[in-house]
């Protein structure tokens, strides 16, 4: 891992100095502000809509804490992910299209302190957003609906995060072995709505990083998960397999 | 102990800094380099010449350990490049900088040559004192808490010599490290490579035939993947740079009656003694002798009784086209020529071509 510390200083001030970090930690907190506030008044927005049109009746069930959650989940598993996907595609093969990682390489950096600082400082700027948007939520939450576990929305936020973490590693195998940072971003998304579609099939779907939002929400809401293990197993093995591939294609890769 | 001064190791080991043994590579059809053996001796300022194409670059990037050879095998600075991508081991040992450096917009100067300190393994007051003095060596110290994306071309080279030499490293690659640059940028970064003679050996890729006789004390020259010539500059001129003279048909602006005049003059001079080849070159002959002295003598006398208007005959030095026709008996795109340097121009020290005889067609 020669070089580690110092890549990982570079990546994470690239992160700061070319403001991913504040897009999405905004995109993140409109996540977190808005999730609540739809959930709590959107019942009453349709209703006050229908009330003027001439013989429509719009019934919605009285919002929930559930829904508050779920409409958290719901955003963070959709573009969250593409989120995720965005700040993946270019990480190694945008660096290679610059000739920047020729340069890196020359110097005494290892080809794995150079991923691994990449993978890090996105997980970083993943976290930092689901933290603010998972904080900001709880608080919304609380003040429009009811207190939650805080634990449960540790867990939410964690489990939120390992489900990016499995799109953002996917997209960075392919980052890294891809020739440019397009197709990355390409397979990354199509990955993303294969996912969706196998997700939603029974037993199997289960197997997927989608499939984390429900057990996610469980937490979140102090209910014993259903599925949790599969999910978190199924997002381990992608992250973990998907950053060992890289690795592998990446240390004897021409640049 | 400035950069200057640490080159004392590195100029006197006598084992070469870079050997290459039936180094070659193959992308798919194209043989890009094929059986490259040389040896480049620590210390020396070895100049890589050829036309694009040529192989240069594939050269350098198997030498960095940035790809991978088809065949052979080579050591940089004792390391084999077999196992350099795998290990890192280069890192500690070399310096690059690419031909067209981009780096990271975001980034400021001092910043990168830190990063590159810090990969080296510099901390505290030697990073302070390294950083210091590498932004004075290559002239960017005022620039230094700019962002990279506002310098300009120069300035980018400049920082990425910076880069590459902030470790002290024992071979230096530099890849065409002038050739987008203008004429004052050109001055600088030699004026830089010159500074650095003695610290490190360095390797000058370029196709800029005058910046090869400023600064490099040995050449190789490449063609097509193959090494046509390796040597060390002053033996090449020796050798093998033929004195030449240039010979302007006089005229009233019929430029075509002077270039026939100039066909028919060359016919006549390449029978006479001393000369070894006689080449119109439109309304001008180019005229290439044994002995300069004794052949100038014949050249006027066969001048005087051709019957042909002279405006003038000078000596001349080769230009870079003439050196690559001699080499591998093309022309060159003219593309692949840098402004600078090709020209003819006034007797000097002349340089030209060490032909593989089996090379030439």
């Amino acid at each position: 891992m020669t070089g580690f510390a110092t890549l990982l200083r570079k990546e994470l001030l690239e992160q700061w100095r070319t403001r991913r970090i504040l897009v999405v930690g905004i995109v993140f907190l409109v996540f977190g502000i808005g999730s609540p506030l739809l959930a709590r008044y959107a019942p009453e927005l349709l209703k006050a809509v229908g009330t003027g049109m001439p013989g429509a009746t719009i019934e919605l069930p009285p919002p929930t804490t559930a829904d508050a959650v779920a409409q958290l989940a719901k955003n963070v598993g959709q573009i969250g992910v593409l989120v995720a996907i965005l700040l993946s595609m270019g990480a190694v093969a945008a660096e290679k299209e610059r000739g920047t990682a020729a340069f890196i390489l020359t110097l005494p950096a290892g080809r794995g302190a150079f991923l691994l600082a990449k993978l890090i400082a996105i997980a970083t700027t993943l976290l930092i957003g689901i933290a603010l948007a998972a904080t900001v939520d709880w608080v919304y939450t609380t003040i429009l609906f009811e207190a939650l576990p805080v634990p449960g929305f540790v867990a939410l936020a964690v489990l939120l995060w390992l489900q990016m973490l499995a799109f953002a590693a996917i997209t960075f195998l392919v980052s890294t072995v891809a020739p440019s940072q397009l197709v990355a971003g390409g397979v990354g998304f199509v990955a993303f709505v294969a996912l969706a579609i196998v997700a939603a099939l029974p037993v199997i779907g289960d197997w997927t990083p989608l499939a984390l939002s429900a057990p996610a929400m469980d937490l979140a809401l102090g209910k014993e998960p259903t599925a949790l293990v599969q999910p978190v197993v199924a997002s381990v093995v992608i992250v973990v397999a998907c950053s060992g591939i890289a690795w592998a294609s990446f240390r004897r890769q021409e640049i | 102990m400035t950069i200057a001064a640490a080159s004392a190791g590195a100029s006197a080991a006598p084992v070469p800094a870079i050997v290459t043994r039936g180094l070659g590579k193959r992308f798919g059809d194209v043989q890009a380099l094929e059986g490259l053996d040389l040896e480049v001796p620590a210390g020396s300022v070895f100049g890589l010449l050829g036309p694009n194409g040529a192989g240069k670059t594939t050269t350098l990037r198997l030498l960095l350990g940035l790809a991978h050879p088809s065949a052979g095998g080579a050591t940089v600075a004792g390391v084999d490049i077999r196992s350099a991508a795998a290990t890192g081991a280069l890192g500690r040992r070399i310096g690059y900088l690419d031909q067209s450096p981009r780096f990271y917009g975001w980034m400021r100067g001092r910043e990168l040559i830190e990063m590159a300190a810090r990969l080296h393994g510099l901390r505290g007051q030697v990073l302070e004192a390294r950083i210091a003095e590498v932004l004075e060596l290559v002239g960017i110290a005022d620039a230094a808490g700019r962002r990279i994306g506002g310098y300009s071309g120069g300035m980018r080279q400049r920082l990425g010599i910076g880069a590459a030499v902030v470790g002290r490293p024992q071979v230096l690659f530099l890849d065409e490290p002038v050739s987008s640059l203008d004429p004052e940028g050109r001055r600088d970064v030699l004026e830089i490579v010159e500074r650095l003679r003695g610290t490190a050996t360095v390797i000058l890729s370029t196709h800029v035939l005058t910046d090869v006789e400023r600064v490099c004390d040995r050449v190789a020259i490449l063609d097509r993947g193959h090494l046509v010539v390796a040597s060390p500059l002053e033996d090449l001129i020796g050798r093998y740079a033929p004195p030449t003279f240039r010979v302007e048909i006089a005229g009233d602006g019929d430029d075509e009656a002077r270039t026939m005049a100039a066909e028919r003059l060359a016919e006549t001079l390449r029978m006479a003694d001393g000369v070894t080849d006689a080449r119109p070159a439109g309304p001008a002959v180019t005229v290439r002798v044994a002995d300069p002295d004794a052949a100038s003598l014949r050249v006027l006398s066969v001048l005087a009784g051709a019957g042909v208007p002279i405006d003038s005959m000078a000596r001349v030095r080769p230009t870079l086209e003439d050196v690559f026709l001699d080499l591998v008996g093309r022309r060159i795109d003219p593309d692949e020529l840098a402004a600078p340097g090709s020209q003819p121009r006034a007797a000097g020290p002349a340089w030209s071509t060490g032909v593989d005889p089996g090379r030439r067609r």
